[in-house]
């Protein structure tokens, strides 16, 4: 046994530890700021390369990035970006505004195969190159006036566009790598970045190293010099490396035990905040009898929210009657299906509200041919399961609804848990009865969500389609007026979740995330859970790193 | 015999304890997580289910997924490392590197191919004639795949164990006495790896228990809200933390398997004591 | 002879290993560009689908797997398409795409190898010993309790065995770091949650192949002859009793030393035993098959390795 633990000796990597060590989540699959979709690989991207916007660490909304400033036409649709004279690559060359049209006809051409592309949509030509229309990449609205004036077509007024040009797909990387190592340019070295930090090293399913980019335009605010980010699946493990001092920063809750989630979350250094996300279940329209919007509405009505949000989740989400969270661009949701409920502030009121709501769905489900649930099939939910914690909560919730579900309307459910790539295929084919579902939305307005259920989109995997809501939906869109914008929107919504129902929602996300604030500024709660890594910086004159962090005690019961 | 009478008790109470307890598997309360009392001798979940009844309905089907799984490994093992060790040659060759062929393919897409081309057929074909066998169909699969997997490693050792014994004297004698291969293959060569043969039967049975809870894990397993001793046990490992410890959701289900696992292994002892033969 | 027949037919052997596994995996529902958020327009979905040859024939995929596909270029000539397995190449990973299959395996075998190693060496000096004692003393209290510790070893899985560990002599205790990989003290505790359940297997394995050759004529004739009782354990008995654990050492040591999935999840280690599993379940086509090329050569060797050793142990053994 001796032996055995000498020969451990080789394969030891005895590099100094990064100033800042962050828990990221699983393996990113591609650092390619065009082409990923994870969250994981867009926090790397992120850090390195850099658009005309970035997020401020405060709101997660773009703020001034490469560009500092721009102006609007009045009637909403161009948009002159002035570049900062200073924006060069970490390898000194400067950035241009010819870089940055490049980069975005690189993003939205097919060729690419960025699964983002669709946000070139709102581009003048974005949506005629991405879906193969034309093959002139021209035609994208982008063009350099000047080697410092970079001017947008749009094709609506979009009020959130600054919003989108901080994201990963905006962003500009350097042509001459991309156009000399083709796919593998983020393997070259030196790899040139716009953002940040750059690219120390990047060893797969240990971690990535980013060491700060000395030509980045706003250099003198990045806090760390020297990051880590470890890539791992085991919300466990993230744990207890971050309890013994080993990681700073876990920075989502995919990466927290979500067992221990409500007695982490009474402790001072573990934070939730509201977060732009909604868990629901579909409806596949297509097979009867849940093409009748009755039968819908009543097993969307007998959900009891807070029985799920209390003893399920219990880290303080909230209950949701609509598929959009509150607060996200200032828009108030409509009332979907069980909101009376919803409102009661205390428990005698929901006890009696649910009553009221429940007398209602078996009124409807009668009325629909099925009373007291006689001769309705069997059918069955689908959820994705395998993956520890999270996956747990779907079934949990599954158990919750089967029960709610046989009580009080006589409805046999049966639970139909299947692994994660079977799950995304049985949702395309439509080959399910109910799902689960979530959304996370991509930038601060209402439309990341209802967007999803466009007759045509391929993210509605309901088989759901109306006329009334596409057509609302792109009035919307063409609406310049903000107040009136959202007016649309809500009706929208209404059609969605209160009439048609072909999803329920259930709760909006909390996002939860852990470091000590007495050693670490610069991390702020926002809807997005943006935390860009350049703010985060030790906070003077904070205790040095200790193994303390295990015995700090949870805040105490309320 | 304390072992047998032992194994004897948990099977009853496996078979017993579903059947007459108050509360069903899946009976939900507003109890949750509430420590062993007298109402809930192991304590409740996070339903408010009570933890003694989904343990001993969790311990009927991992008997029964380890009793069939290691059955099938059994019968398919034991001739195929029999005829390998013993015919020697060319046709050892074609066995043994058969062996090594299958258990070199990942199994867990195996299991997941399986699962998702036939289960959908299976169960309408079990539909149609036996409706309330349905649910039954996943854990038909779960037991097969198992067992499919299994034997490879008892072909092995069969062999092995075969291998040595086919030039001891015994064995040489009985050919030179115009013995039938079949004879001795039954009288003399199967006896003697009995002993192992019975060893390893009571490795396998917490392996396939094991793997079972593996595939819960992936979410290949058994389909809730019924759950084995596996799922039970994978689901209380969440237990095993610094900070909230409801310590009966993983040492219940963990004492009754191990309990339940050493009470076969005595019992897979003394059979073996008692099935072997004097050398001589 | 019979060795070098055996070492002839590794290739062809491992190459229909692999040709099992290129088309099983492919049979399973799903992609490996499968994702909540469909994608932008089909044509971007085409794009990716021919970035990887997925839109060709599964002949056509696996002849350019193989390096053996010959593409028609637009001046009408026949050019050879790069890559492929004759030239070492085994592809990019269809999940990793900044990564090739190599490149994943070259970083994370070492560590793997380091800790499935260690973990084989813990199991063995655990469980032949603990066999060894339980089998000399068999019916007795000490067989008793060795037994008592085996199986109570084999019945508790790994993720109940590692995060103890953690809990105890980690977190509480402090004497060993919870997670990662670096130094000795970094892989002791993965190293006995690894080799604690194999070496369980193994004690048992040895009690019996013990017993069994303590009552053998072999062995009776040795004590007969007036060798003394350690000399007859030692030389004579051990050997034919090891036998049935060098029988399960090969499949043994090839999982071991391909990583374990659950011990690599619960330390954090970056070996390839997380790879195993995950490719399978995200339909990462080229890493099933580049691992399950690693893991069949290793496997054909070992069990190479197994039965020369048969013929070593006991000397009755003769391979035709």
């Amino acid at each position: 046994m001796l032996v055995a633990l000498l020969l451990l000796a080789p394969g030891c990597s005895r590099a100094p530890r990064a100033d800042l060590v962050i828990y990221n989540g699983p393996e990113a699959e591609t650092i390619d700021p065009h082409v990923l979709t994870g969250q994981p690989d867009g926090r790397i991207a992120g850090a390195l390369f850099e658009g005309l916007t970035r997020f401020d660490p405060h709101t997660g909304r773009g703020v001034p990035g490469l560009a500092h400033s721009w102006e609007i036409s009045s009637d909403g649709l161009r948009y002159t970006f002035h570049l900062r004279t200073n924006a060069a690559f970490s390898t000194g060359k400067p950035i241009r505004a010819d870089d940055f049209v490049w980069s975005w006809r690189r993003a939205a051409d097919p060729v690419t195969a960025a699964d983002y592309s669709g946000f070139f949509f709102y581009v003048k030509g974005g949506q005629a190159i991405a879906t193969g229309a034309t093959n002139r990449l021209e035609e994208l609205g982008i063009r350099a006036v000047d080697p410092w004036t970079v001017e947008v077509t749009l094709v609506n007024p979009t009020p959130f566009f600054p919003d989108l040009c901080a994201m990963r797909i905006m962003a500009v990387i350097p042509r001459a790598t991309v156009e000399q190592f083709g796919d593998q340019w983020v393997r070259a070295d030196p790899l040139p970045c716009s953002g940040p930090y750059q690219l120390e090293s990047w060893r797969p399913n240990d971690r990535v190293r980013l060491k700060a980019n000395p030509h980045y335009w706003d250099a003198s605010s990045v806090g760390c010099a020297r990051v880590d980010l470890l890539s791992g699946d085991s919300p466990t493990a993230a744990l207890n490396l971050y309890l013994t001092g080993d990681v700073d920063f876990l920075i989502d809750k995919v990466v927290i035990p979500s067992e221990l989630g409500d007695v982490l979350v009474r402790r001072p250094d573990f934070h939730s905040y509201a977060y732009l996300g909604t868990y629901f279940f579909r409806f596949n329209v297509t097979r009867k009898p849940f093409d009748d919007a009755r039968v819908r509405r009543a097993i969307g009505l007998v959900v009891d929210r807070r029985r799920i949000v209390e003893r399920i989740t219990r880290m303080g989400e909230q209950p949701a009657s609509a598929l959009t969270p509150p607060g996200a661009g200032g828009y108030t949701p409509p009332e979907g299906l069980g909101h009376r409920a919803l409102r009661a502030t205390n428990a005698a009121d929901y006890a009696a509200a649910m009553r009221a709501a429940v007398l209602e769905a078996q009124r409807l489900l009668a009325e629909a041919g099925y009373p007291e649930g006689k001769g309705f099939p069997p059918f069955s939910y689908m959820f994705n399961a395998g993956g520890g914690g999270g996956a747990r909560q779907h079934e949990n919730i599954g158990v919750e609804m089967q029960s709610g579900l046989r009580e009080h309307l006589g409805l046999h459910m049966e639970l139909r848990p299947v692994e994660w790539k079977t799950y995304l295929s049985e949702l395309s084919q439509l080959n399910f009865d109910l799902a689960r579902g979530s959304w996370i939305g991509d930038y601060q307005d209402p439309t990341t969500f209802l967007d999803c259920f466009l007759s045509a989109s391929g993210n509605n995997r309901t088989g759901w389609r109306s006329t009334r809501y596409d057509t609302l939906l792109s009035d919307a869109a063409a609406e310049p007026e903000s107040q009136k914008r959202m007016e649309l929107l809500r009706e929208a919504e209404a059609i969605l979740t209160k009439e048609e129902a072909p999803i329920v929602a259930i709760y909006t996300y909390v996002g939860l995330f852990a470091y000590d604030p007495d050693r670490w500024e610069g991390i702020y709660k926002n809807l997005t859970g943006e935390h860009p890594i350049w703010a985060i910086r030790r906070r003077e004159g904070g205790p040095t790193r200790s193994r303390n962090t295990a015995e700090i005690a949870p805040a105490p019961a309320p | 015999m304390i072992s047998a009478a032992f194994l004897a008790v948990i099977i009853l109470l496996a078979l017993l304890v579903p059947w007459l307890s108050p509360y069903g598997t899946g009976q939900a309360s507003d109890f949750q997580f509430s420590a062993p009392d007298r109402q809930h001798w192991f304590g409740t979940d996070v339903h408010g289910r009570d933890v003694f009844t989904r343990v001993f309905a969790g311990a009927r089907i991992s008997l029964l997924v380890g009793a069939v799984g290691t059955a099938v490994s059994l019968v398919i093992g034991v001739f195929w490392g029999m005829v390998a060790g013993y015919v020697g040659g060319r046709l050892d060759g074609v066995l043994m590197r058969a062996v090594d062929v299958l258990y070199s393919l990942p199994s867990i897409v195996f299991v997941i191919v399986l699962i998702t081309t036939l289960e959908g057929h299976v169960k309408r074909w079990i539909g149609a004639w036996a409706p309330d066998w349905v649910p039954a169909a996943r854990m038909l699969f779960l037991f097969t795949g198992l067992g499919a997997v299994s034997w490879l490693t008892m072909a092995r050792i069969v062999r092995g164990q075969v291998l040595s014994l086919r030039t001891r004297p015994f064995v040489l004698a009985s050919q030179s006495l115009g013995a039938s291969h079949r004879r001795i293959l039954l009288r003399h060569i199967l006896p003697n790896v009995t002993g192992v043969v019975i060893v390893y039967l009571t490795l396998t049975v917490p392996a396939i228990i094991l793997y079972e809870s593996f595939l819960s894990y992936l979410g290949l397993g058994i389909q809730p809200p019924d759950a084995s001793l596996g799922t039970l046990i994978a689901e209380g490992a969440a237990q095993i933390n610094p900070l909230r410890v409801f310590w009966w959701l993983i040492v219940c289900p963990g004492a009754v398997l191990t309990f339940t696992l050493l009470a076969l292994n005595f019992l897979g002892d003394g059979l073996r004591d008692a099935l072997d033969p004097r050398d001589g | 002879m019979y060795f070098l027949r055996r070492l002839l037919f590794l290739l062809p052997l491992t190459l229909l290993i692999i040709t099992l596994a290129f088309f099983l995996v492919r049979i399973a529902p799903g992609g490996p560009f499968d994702r909540e958020r469909s994608p932008a327009s089909p044509a971007v979905e085409r794009a990716l689908a021919e970035r990887y040859h997925l839109n060709e024939s599964l002949l056509s995929q696996y002849l350019r797997f193989l390096g053996l596909k010959w593409e028609r270029q637009p001046d009408g000539s026949w050019k050879r398409a790069s890559g492929g397995l004759i030239t070492g190449d085994l592809g990019l990973s269809l999940k990793y795409r900044n990564h090739s299959v190599s490149d994943i395996i070259r970083q994370g075998l070492p560590v793997s190898l380091a800790l499935g190693g260690t973990a084989f060496l813990f199991a063995l000096g655990f469980g032949i010993p603990m066999g060894f004692y339980t089998a000399v003393r068999r019916g007795q209290t000490g067989d008793w309790m060795g037994s008592l510790v085996a199986l109570v070893v084999l019945c508790v899985p790994g993720f109940v065995i590692g995060p103890v560990l953690i809990l105890l002599l980690a977190l509480k205790a402090g004497w060993f770091p919870v997670g990662l990989w670096g130094t000795a003290s970094h892989g002791v505790l993965p190293m006995a949650t690894l080799g604690l359940y194999f070496g369980g297997r193994v004690a048992r394995l040895t009690r019996e192949g013990m017993g069994q050759a303590l009552q053998s004529e072999f062995v009776r004739t040795a004590q007969a002859k007036g060798v003394s009782a350690a000399g007859v354990l030692l030389r004579h008995a051990l050997p034919l009793g090891l036998m049935p654990v060098v029988s399960y050492s090969g499949p043994m040591l090839a999982d071991l030393l391909t990583g374990s999935f659950v011990v690599e999840n619960i330390f954090q280690i970056p070996g390839i035993g997380v790879f195993m599993v995950n490719s399978s379940l995200s339909r990462d086509y080229t890493m099933v098959v580049g691992l399950v090329l690693l893991y069949a050569l290793l496997l054909l060797l070992l069990n190479l390795g197994v039965d020369l050793a048969y013929s070593l142990l006991d000397p009755r053994v003769r391979h035709e």
